[in-house]
């Protein structure tokens, strides 16, 4: 996984609460091979009329937020599904880091495993970020090691969980740190055959 | 020993390892899989050249994209048929018991697990797919997870996890007729709002829910994440035990007997703490439909669409005023005067042999109203098999509904089953966010016997004066 430390990137409004993850990736699109990549299909619906064409209205569509790699949004980012198809529909677009008062739960820890970094604002900072954007900022300094923010003069703190940051800061793959550990693994299933038989699958039924 | 909740003791049961921080690694005793959610993670094992570190602790299904026709000729989708053919290799490979599409056990992941006895109480659960919260009626801790989190438990048979704050949900008192489990769950969603339960796990306690029957809890298990909580629990006790014993994957003789005792110690001590607590009388509950786009936008059957005009924050007043343009209703407009175009009966919140048995009731002698069309899928082949064995497929098809084959459908769109742009549903499933059921298509959240009466009249009425 691709390691973030610090972002300096094209920043775009999205101010909406509960954007959920039906609507960053509409489940239409998940039959699809990830190969051609998601980007295309993010926040498909709100983004493109039912002809396919762009909403002149929709904020990502703005031609001064092409190539945006930072999205603010509200409250509630992420909530529903637990597709990480969301996630890659974020990435694969470009994004890498959401900047929110609060996110679901599952998506959060989604993000966290694409490298994509869900940065905790207070809900008062999340608009002032917002309002600097409305008002015509573009470029957004997003700092994993200081945990905070900068948009022209306005520099607001983050954050985000000790465990979720390390792992960013270093691209860690969850699975390799985890066969590390392959012998505790295999001390406590020794131990639970012993304590929970009854727990031991029966194939077949 | 420091009094516990149920969710401590099954979290303290399975840790592998703690680390300083909080961190731990946790032990997964059953991990559902199915077509859309794990292509990648197979892949990804693929790739790494890993192996499963507990097939058998693995089931795999197809449900989400499976069409809900005749299937004996294949799949005519070639997207879905492309990624249900992925699943029967991936289980092939790896070796993991499978259900294709033509086997009678197959249907919903989460009627399924329950189904067979792969669910078990004290067990931790996990599956692509955020309505794994429903086998918490068991009194398992389970919970959705992401693919790359699919990937580590195929390959570690753990999870990388913090531990959740406890609440507790106490419904008090008993429903009166013609309010269901369906009608909790939305008044409590209703009540803390889609993200009041994030970061915890809800145990699920009180009279009114030891009076459900464990589809019932199922139901309210399963809308535990709409509330933004990962994973709800129902402590076990005999009707657990009675709905279990004899599935085939349940322990069988001296381990099922060790297993109940097991099973009993999990309830919560007196004295332990919950962070939070939230408290709801059954007794007062309507039937509930949703107006918005929301699961928490509920309101009574008896009651009008709200304005939004009274919220006082901006943001909030906003956002629920672009519901209600999206719904296409205006505030004030009384619930039963609300017409409906489609009704969808089915899904893991509400497509079990209890919920087939009460839509059939409403709808037994009647018609659907012509100008509704409606249909019914139920959640598993042993569902539509033992609904067929009651004839209740005859009553639904002489009133007029479709009668489908089991999967996913509706409740999410992947195949050919969705709304039309602008037509309105009265849904059993557990979403009514803007385009879920289709492009532009419009949810309203409701209970199998309220969906299958807003069949009939073509309209939501209240159940309590149906006849």
């Amino acid at each position: 996984m691709e390691a973030f430390t610090k972002l300096n990137g094209m920043a775009c409004p999205l101010p909406l609460s509960s954007v959920d993850t039906d609507q960053l990736i509409p489940a239409r699109f998940m039959k699809r091979s990830r190969a051609e990549g998601y980007g295309g299909f993010l926040l498909h619906d709100l983004r493109f009329d039912e002809a396919g064409a762009p909403r002149p209205d929709f904020p990502l569509n703005a031609p001064e937020r092409a190539g945006a790699q930072v999205i603010v949004a509200r409250r509630n980012f992420g909530s529903g599904s637990s597709r990480e198809a969301a996630v890659y529909a974020l990435v694969d677009y470009g994004i890498r880091c959401v900047i929110a008062p609060s996110f679901g739960d599952i998506f959060a820890s989604n993000a966290v495993n694409n490298g994509l970094l869900p940065a905790k604002v207070t809900e008062a900072d999340g608009e002032s970020l917002i309002a600097a954007l409305e008002d015509g900022a573009h470029d957004m300094l997003v700092d994993l090691e200081d945990c905070r923010i900068v948009v022209g003069n306005l520099s607001v703190p983050f954050t985000v969980d000790p465990v979720w940051r390390t792992k960013l800061l270093n691209g860690w793959d969850d699975i390799d740190l985890t066969m590390s550990q392959a012998d505790a693994i295999k001390a406590f299933v020794a131990a639970d055959v012993q304590a929970r038989p009854w727990a031991m699958p029966r194939r077949g039924g | 020993m420091k009094p516990r909740t149920l969710y401590d003791k099954i979290w303290d049961d399975h840790v592998v390892d703690e680390q300083p921080d909080g961190t731990c690694l946790l032990y997964i005793d059953r991990h559902l899989v199915h077509e859309v959610t794990s292509p990648q993670a197979f892949e990804g094992l693929r790739v790494a050249g890993r192996k499963l570190r507990a097939p058998q602790k693995t089931l795999a299904v197809v449900d989400h994209n499976v069409p809900t026709s005749d299937r004996s000729k294949g799949i005519d989708d070639p997207e879905a048929a492309t990624q249900v053919a992925a699943l029967a290799e991936n289980a092939r490979d790896f070796g993991v018991e499978y259900y294709n599409e033509r086997d009678v056990r197959q249907g919903i992941v989460h009627v399924i697990g329950p189904e067979q006895g792969f669910t078990l109480p004290g067990t931790t659960i996990v599956c692509g797919d955020s309505h794994t919260s429903t086998h918490g009626a068991f009194g398992a801790l389970a919970h959705g997870i992401g693919t790359s989190e699919v990937e580590h438990v195929l390959a570690t048979q753990t999870l990388i996890q913090k531990k959740a704050k406890n609440m507790r949900v106490t419904v008090d008192g008993q429903l009166p007729p013609g309010v269901t489990a369906k009608d909790i769950v939305l008044a409590i969603i209703g009540e803390i709002g889609t993200a009041g339960g994030t970061g915890h796990v809800i145990e699920y306690a009180g009279e009114a829910i030891r009076a459900l029957s464990m589809e019932g809890r199922m139901t309210v298990c399963n809308m535990t994440i709409e509330g933004g909580a990962r994973a709800g629990l129902v402590a076990p006790d005999e009707k657990t035990y009675a709905y279990l014993k004899g599935r085939p994957k349940a322990p069988t003789g001296a381990a099922w007997d060790e297993a109940v005792r097991f099973w009993d110690s999990l309830k919560t001590d007196e004295g332990a703490v919950f962070d939070s607590e939230i408290r709801l009388d059954a007794a007062s509950l309507p039937p509930i439909v949703t107006w918005g786009t929301s699961p928490e936008d509920v309101v009574a059957v008896t009651g009008v669409v709200p304005n939004p005009d009274d919220i006082q924050d901006e943001n909030k007043r906003n956002s629920k005023w672009r519901a209600l343009d999206y719904i296409g209703l205006k505030p004030g407009t009384k619930i039963t005067d609300v017409t409906v175009d489609r009704v969808f009966i089915g899904s893991c919140t509400n497509g079990r042999i209890e919920d087939m048995r009460a839509a059939a009731a409403m709808v037994q002698g009647k018609t659907v109203h012509p100008s509704v069309s409606a249909m019914v899928v139920p959640g598993s082949g042993l569902v539509k098999l033992q609904a067929e064995e009651e004839g209740l497929d005859v009553i639904f098809r002489e009133a007029g509904f479709d009668w489908r084959e089991p999967g996913c459908s509706m409740c999410l769109a992947m195949n050919a089953d969705k709304l039309k742009p602008g037509e309105r549903c009265a849904s059993t499933s557990n979403r009514n966010f803007e385009g879920r059921q289709g492009f532009k298509g419009r949810t309203h959240l409701v209970s199998p016997a309220m969906a299958a009466a807003a069949a009939i009249a073509g309209r939501f009425v209240d159940i309590r004066d149906w006849k």
